[in-house]
């Protein structure tokens, strides 16, 4: 079992209260950022940390921090992405709930790091539960002295608050976020500026993802350079992986970086194997924007190596035969599961949520949506299955914000690695239409 | 859209509430406090924005009521139609496929009797609805009615345990800031 650094304490009882979260060590990152360092050396030890973004992108958490523009007299903001709405994405959720005060741990001496002397938690709506959690325990951390003014007498003073967005899976991604922040529709901004520079209010601002400030409290306590023993190479650390689908086990794990893929899925510590003793068939790793792999493809690379949970790992091989570790929602699909169906499914999701700023995403996803569903209900062509792959090449890099992308990724791989399995759809267009229908088959995927 | 008689007005917990979280933003900000606001709306005024509560959110934020339909109308939370007394919303996207969302939403609309996007059931007590990812996929498939979230509703018994709970609420659970959880728009009735 590998080390639980965000998730050590998460059965305590009482673990979601100030009292028991500060008897389990809580908080001692905010007394020695305060007390013994400057914010400057805040920022170094994230950077020897190797963190990097847990929400899926990946970029380097402490060199996003140093980007951060400085401009005397002005105020600058913290805001920590609370918007998990990534299919198969569901860790933040669990770690917000049972760990509150991790969060704002972490919020409080991130916070003071950047400068900033208001920070925001959003929060996707959907959650207000949670963030009739979070509320609770921020009253408690305002009472105990670690949000208001002068923060155990350093001089520090930090405002945190939580704020709900109202079902909007692009609010996820950061400029939309602060859009609606400020209370309107979330379309992305054009970039450059970046929030570095002009983010919430146009003020210099951070935005990064629950997990990713979950753990400044572990890189300050023990150090940067300690926290980079932990992993393989620069995917250094632990990452909550959120499994889910077809798995025995499916729930949210806190690995250390480098565990075997096969490891992950087929142990009982992990999540156990395939329900019902079924064959695996594909796994979407890292949320349901990056691409599909076929079984053999997800356990091993295209040269043969075991496949690891790391950003390098699970991207050996580009997108044609690789994927990415993304968000960590790690969806498992067993032989009964249709390709076609659920490609179509992830295209419904993406046209709903395309926010129709941008001609190529907005009609795109529609169209990939429409051809997705007239394969998948016996009306398709052959023509259609490149038409796909034409379409979605055509979104990508032509929007402002990464949906598109998102949208395209995910059928522009499961043509690649499930072609035959689109081409059934028309050549047995009846068969395929019964609800249930599945292609099957034992010949090698890839 | 049906339009209601009256002048929609907050309650006088629901104001205090608002007045808070607009300690949250700076003052020349109030518009921030917008989707917070619209939350606080739908749960006071039965479940749904009409016009005319879009219209007392423009008012209460100082802001114009274009401001508020634009931002209604984008977020899917925001019911723009009235609804039954519990808006059940179920989860569709991939994850909760695989695990069966499409058989619940099957079941779902055959003991209710109302149909996903249509109106309530005849007894005005569920509205169906569809929605994207939820962010409880390990644990699908899953119903959220207001705020809580029903998983694992992947037999008959756990469907029927949810919706006894949701028939034997007479109203709808309090909020944090409230006393008593009955909605403003029934008690005006």
């Amino acid at each position: 079992m590998g080390r639980k650094l965000l998730t050590e304490h998460i059965n305590v009882e009482g673990i979601n209260t100030f009292e028991v979260y500060r008897k389990h060590g809580g908080y001692r990152s905010v007394e020695k950022a305060l007390k013994t360092m400057t914010p400057d050396e805040v920022v170094e030890e994230v950077k020897k940390s190797g963190l990097r973004g847990r929400g899926g992108a990946g970029f380097p958490t402490g060199m996003k921090w140093s980007f951060l523009a400085k401009p005397e007299g002005v105020p600058r903001y913290l805001v920590c992405n609370a918007d998990e709405s990534e299919p198969g994405t569901f860790k933040d959720r669990q770690l917000m709930s049972k760990l509150p005060h991790l969060l704002i741990e972490g919020m409080i001496t991130s916070s003071y790091a950047l400068g900033a002397n208001t920070s925001y938690i959003y929060i996707r709506g959907e959650l207000l539960y949670v963030l009739r959690i979070l509320e609770k325990a921020i009253a408690e951390a305002y009472a105990a002295g670690f949000l208001g003014k002068n923060i155990l007498g350093s001089g520090y003073d930090l405002d945190l608050h939580v704020h709900p967005g109202g079902g909007a899976y692009i609010c996820g991604e950061e400029t939309a976020l602060l859009e609606s922040l400020e209370g309107k529709r979330g379309n992305p901004r054009n970039k450059p500026p970046f929030p570095a520079v002009q983010g919430l209010y146009a003020r210099p601002t951070v935005v990064n993802n629950v997990e990713s400030i979950a753990a400044v409290p572990v890189i300050v306590n023990e150090g940067g350079d300690e926290y980079a023993k932990i992993g393989v190479g620069r995917s250094t650390g632990t990452k909550l992986i959120s499994a889910c689908g077809h798995l025995n086990k499916p729930g949210i794990y806190e690995i250390e970086l480098g565990l075997p893929v096969e490891e992950f899925i087929y142990s009982d510590e992990y999540c156990g194997g395939i329900w019902k003793g079924r064959e695996l068939k594909a796994v979407v790793a890292g949320g349901s924007s990056v691409p599909i792999l076929p079984k053999e493809l997800i356990l091993k690379t295209a040269a043969g190596e075991n496949r690891l949970m790391t950003y390098e790992s699970l991207s050996d091989g580009g997108f044609v035969t690789g994927t990415m570790l993304g968000s960590g929602g790690f969806i498992a699909m067993d032989e009964t599961t249709c390709i076609v169906r659920n490609t179509w499914n992830f295209s419904r999701f993406y046209h709903h949520e395309s926010c129709g700023q941008c001609s190529p995403c907005r009609e795109g996803t529609g169209w990939m949506e429409k051809v997705l569903h007239r394969l998948e209900h016996g009306h398709g062509h052959m023509e259609d299955i490149d038409l796909l792959v034409s379409v979605a090449k055509q979104i990508e890099g032509n929007t402002i914000c990464p949906l598109g992308e998102a949208a395209a990724w995910p059928v522009a791989a499961a043509v690649r690695h499930f072609r035959h399995e689109f081409e059934w759809h028309v050549t047995h267009a009846k068969e395929a239409a019964q609800p249930g229908a599945v292609y099957r088959t034992n010949a090698v995927l890839a | 859209m049906e339009t209601t008689a009256v002048k929609p007005q907050f309650s006088e917990a629901a104001q205090a509430e608002i007045k808070r979280l607009l300690t949250h933003y700076p003052d020349e900000r109030r518009k921030s406090a917008l989707l917070p606001v619209l939350h606080i709306a739908q749960a006071e005024f039965g479940g749904w924005v009409s016009p005319e509560v879009q219209d007392l959110v423009a008012e209460v934020l100082d802001i114009k009521p274009i401001e508020v339909y634009e931002v209604a109308t984008f977020y899917t939370m925001f019911n723009l139609k009235p609804v039954g007394k519990h808006v059940l919303e179920i989860c569709r996207t991939g994850p909760c496929m695989l695990r069966g969302s499409d058989e619940l939403t099957a079941h779902l609309e055959r003991i209710t009797g109302a149909k996903v996007g249509g109106p309530a059931s005849e007894d005005g007590l569920f509205t169906l609805k569809e929605v994207e990812c939820l962010a409880a996929c390990g644990f699908a498939p899953i119903v959220q009615v207001r705020e809580k979230y029903y998983e694992q509703l992947d037999t008959p018994e756990a469907v029927d345990a949810m919706l006894t709970e949701l028939r034997n609420q007479v109203h709808r659970p309090a909020l944090p800031w409230e006393e008593t959880g009955l909605p403003n728009a029934l008690a005006n009735n």
